[in-house]
């Protein structure tokens, strides 16, 4: 029988990993048997906690006291004085970054209070890689109950009944895929995860493969006994080698147990589950195309119908729901449909998983009810804007979705509400910009990914968003003309129309967005021949304007080129000899005062 | 391993929800030992062992111990303070192992306020 009085639930996601939690896991159980506490307190490794941008991140419990920015060094006091004697480290408290708050209490931190966790119930609480924490959180407890008191059918009102869609992005019901799966008729038919999540700024699938990846495994389970199915693969990238390990011992775990294999759980219902790594490319997220990279084929989408509920990976029935997705299966089962949809909007049932990043002060993972307003998601949960900067818009569902301003901020999580202002919810990247940012420049800096990963297969993809590439660079570098927003429409319009794929029927919306709510911006670009925020540095002068100059020295100071001159309470000036154009006076300088 | 049935499956449960159960904030009852420079110089390194290996041996996960500063009745150390939901905190004084383990078996299990070692009501 266990002694520990006291657990440290240390954060092992990815991104503190990167700020190094696992030198600190050695450090405190070194410190804790150094001063006697091996047995009292223990270390447990746990799954992505969060709140990335303030790693690495500890929970103590049972009392909730929440550590932030751990260093090593950090360790011999902590153990001494909070494990030993009580006294918690208050320098290393959450302090909140507007109100200069210091919250001790993880419950009390405005980041976690606003969050409704569903998928990520189990985040912090259990170690991932002990699938027996797993089962006292209910694991597999929804296995049970589908595999051996539901029928096929049973299974798929329930999940029809609950509302939730595809959160891919596109937000397909689920109950009504797996429905027209499990009328198809084939003696084989899979189940394929979605794991290839590729869109810059969005860590969702990781940190929930990483923190809870026996909850992915079960949501497949139950989706192959909804259609008969007896194979399953999880696509997952290459570049998530911290989540595939996860797996791999989730899967080998599962194995041991009888969850997978042969006749689970006595039922006679028999399910296996491999793990595919794709290279990286961003089209095979496209049903399609992640179909023929598994068949062993060249990543490329194919024409719909026929779809892949008759003939998906090779040519049979095939489901594909993405991590999110199968994470929510299991609750379901357990908790039934009506209790999953009684949180959410009209058509948008339960919760949703965001990856918050950019120019907000919390940076991380979060997970909020269906109709939580935008405004709330950043200034509430994200904490707002650093550096007293102003909000500029927001960028939700990556590469394929658009840009919403400061005045649809009150715009509610919600698949439709979201597409009615011109975004799209997507798989859950949010990227928060700030007043600095030049909407054409992030136009340009998404079309640059789109046609860098555009197959190639169809010529309004391949071509068009090379051209489109083209007259954004053309307006970012000065040389815009006056009848190139007019072809950067007519451009998104054919490539929308003709293109095969939802990678190039979406490649536009960042150009048409900006277009839409910033269209002064590139106005401004092709006749004033100016960069409004100060971004395109072919617009710009790289000249001090004494005027506006408060003679402070920062961007002196700041110069990697010393390429600025400035002695006290003089003017600072630019040798443009020197300079390099990398902008770095420009964010550093407090009052706009360089053009 | 052989293949699990549904009875194994809450088996597994049972045991470990009680290895995660200080993650889940159950507990009833609060034991605070105080840990202060003159508690540990005192005697209260195995005021704590004594108390975990009663906690173990009863096999209880709704209680609680977390230690705490110094209180600043340094004469009196160690101090152990028992709260129990709806009752009013108790702080014993100049307790050992001994006092510990009566204060655990009499108090914390049975609901017997031990006055004879206790200092105040809080």
């Amino acid at each position: 029988m266990s002694k520990v009085r006291t657990e440290l639930m240390v954060c092992g996601g990815t991104g503190c990993h990167a700020t190094g939690s696992i030198a600190l896991i050695r450090a405190l159980e070194e410190e804790i048997a150094r001063q006697g506490l091996a047995g009292e307190v223990k270390v447990v490794e746990t799954g992505c906690n969060g709140f990335c941008a303030v790693g690495p991140v500890m929970l103590v419990q049972p009392e909730g006291i929440f550590y932030q920015k751990i260093k090593v060094e950090d360790v011999p006091e902590l153990v001494e004085e909070h494990f030993l004697k009580g006294r918690p480290v208050k320098r290393l408290f959450f302090k909140e970054s507007i109100s200069k708050e210091i919250i001790p209490n993880m419950d009390e931190i405005p980041f976690f209070a606003h969050q409704e966790l569903r998928v990520m119930r189990n985040k912090g609480i259990i170690d991932p890689e002990i699938i027996d924490d797993y089962i006292a959180r209910d694991g597999y407890f929804g296995t049970a109950k589908a595999l051996t008191e539901m029928t096929p059918q049973q299974i798929i009102e329930e999940m029809k009944k609950s509302g939730l869609r595809g959160r891919g992005g596109a937000g397909f019901p689920t109950g009504m895929k797996w429905d027209f799966a499990s009328k198809s008729r084939s003696d084989v038919k899979y189940v394929l995860c979605n794991a290839d999540e590729g869109d810059p700024g969005a860590f969702m699938d990781r940190s929930i493969l990483e923190a809870d990846p026996h909850a992915v495994l079960e949501g497949m389970i139950i989706a192959a006994r909804a259609i008969n199915a007896t194979k399953g693969y999880i696509y997952a990238r290459t570049e998530y080698p911290l989540a595939i390990h996860r797996l791999e011992k989730a899967i080998e775990q599962a194995k041991d147990y009888g969850f997978l294999g042969e006749d689970i759980l006595g039922s006679g219902f028999s399910f296996d589950i491999e793990i595919y790594q794709g290279a990286g490319a961003f089209v095979c997220g496209e049903e399609t195309a992640l179909m023929r990279s598994i068949e062993g084929k060249r990543g490329m989408p194919r024409p719909r119908p026929p779809f892949p509920a008759h003939k998906g990976l090779w040519e049979k029935p095939t489901i594909l729901n993405n991590v999110e997705t199968f994470a929510n299966v299991a609750q379901i089962m357990l908790k039934g449909g009506d209790w999953y949809a009684s949180i959410g909007t009209e058509t948008s049932k339960g919760t949703k998983v965001f990856a918050i990043s950019g120019d907000v002060n919390n940076i991380g993972l979060v997970e909020v009810p269906m109709g939580t307003p935008l405004r709330t998601l950043i200034y509430d949960v994200g904490g707002g804007i650093p550096d007293k900067k102003k909000f500029k818009a927001v960028q939700l569902g990556g590469p394929s979705g658009g840009c919403i301003p400061e005045e649809y901020l009150d715009t509610k999580v919600d698949y439709e509400e979201i597409a009615k202002v011109g975004a799209i919810m997507g798989s859950g990247g949010v990227i928060v910009m700030d007043e600095s940012t030049c909407m054409v420049d992030m136009a340009r800096f998404f079309m640059d990914f789109i046609q860098d990963e555009s197959c190639g297969k169809c010529t309004p993809c391949r071509e068009g968003t090379k051209r489109i590439l083209e007259l954004l660079e053309k307006i970012c570098d000065g040389r815009g003309e006056a009848e190139d927003i007019d072809i950067l429409e007519e451009l998104s319009a054919t490539i929308k129309e003709a293109s095969l794929c939802g990678l190039g029927q979406t490649a536009p919306n960042p150009v048409l967005s900006t277009l839409r709510y910033f269209r002064h911006e590139y106005e401004a670009h092709i006749y004033d021949k100016k960069c409004p925020a100060k971004r395109c540095a072919a617009l710009l002068k790289f000249e001090v304007n004494p005027d506006k100059c408060k003679k402070c020295g920062l961007c002196f100071k700041a110069c990697p080129t010393d390429a600025i001159t400035w002695k006290k309470k003089e003017v600072a000036v630019i040798d443009k000899e020197k300079c390099v154009q990398c902008l770095t006076c420009f964010s550093k300088c407090k009052f706009d005062a360089i053009d | 391993m052989a293949k699990l049935t549904i009875q194994d499956l809450k088996k597994i449960k049972e045991n470990a929800s009680k290895d995660i159960s200080l993650r889940q904030n159950k507990g009833k009852i609060k034991v605070t030992v105080h840990m202060g420079t003159c508690g540990i110089a005192a005697g209260a390194r195995e005021v704590m062992s004594t108390l975990m290996d009663e906690i173990a041996e009863a096999d209880r996960q709704d209680i609680r111990v977390v230690t705490s500063g110094c209180m600043g009745m340094c004469s009196s150390e160690p101090n152990v303070t028992v709260e129990t939901e709806g009752t009013e905190p108790i702080v014993y004084q100049k307790v050992n192992a001994n006092v510990m383990r009566q204060v655990f078996r009499r108090h914390i299990l049975l609901g017997e306020v031990q006055s004879d070692f206790a200092l105040a009501k809080m």
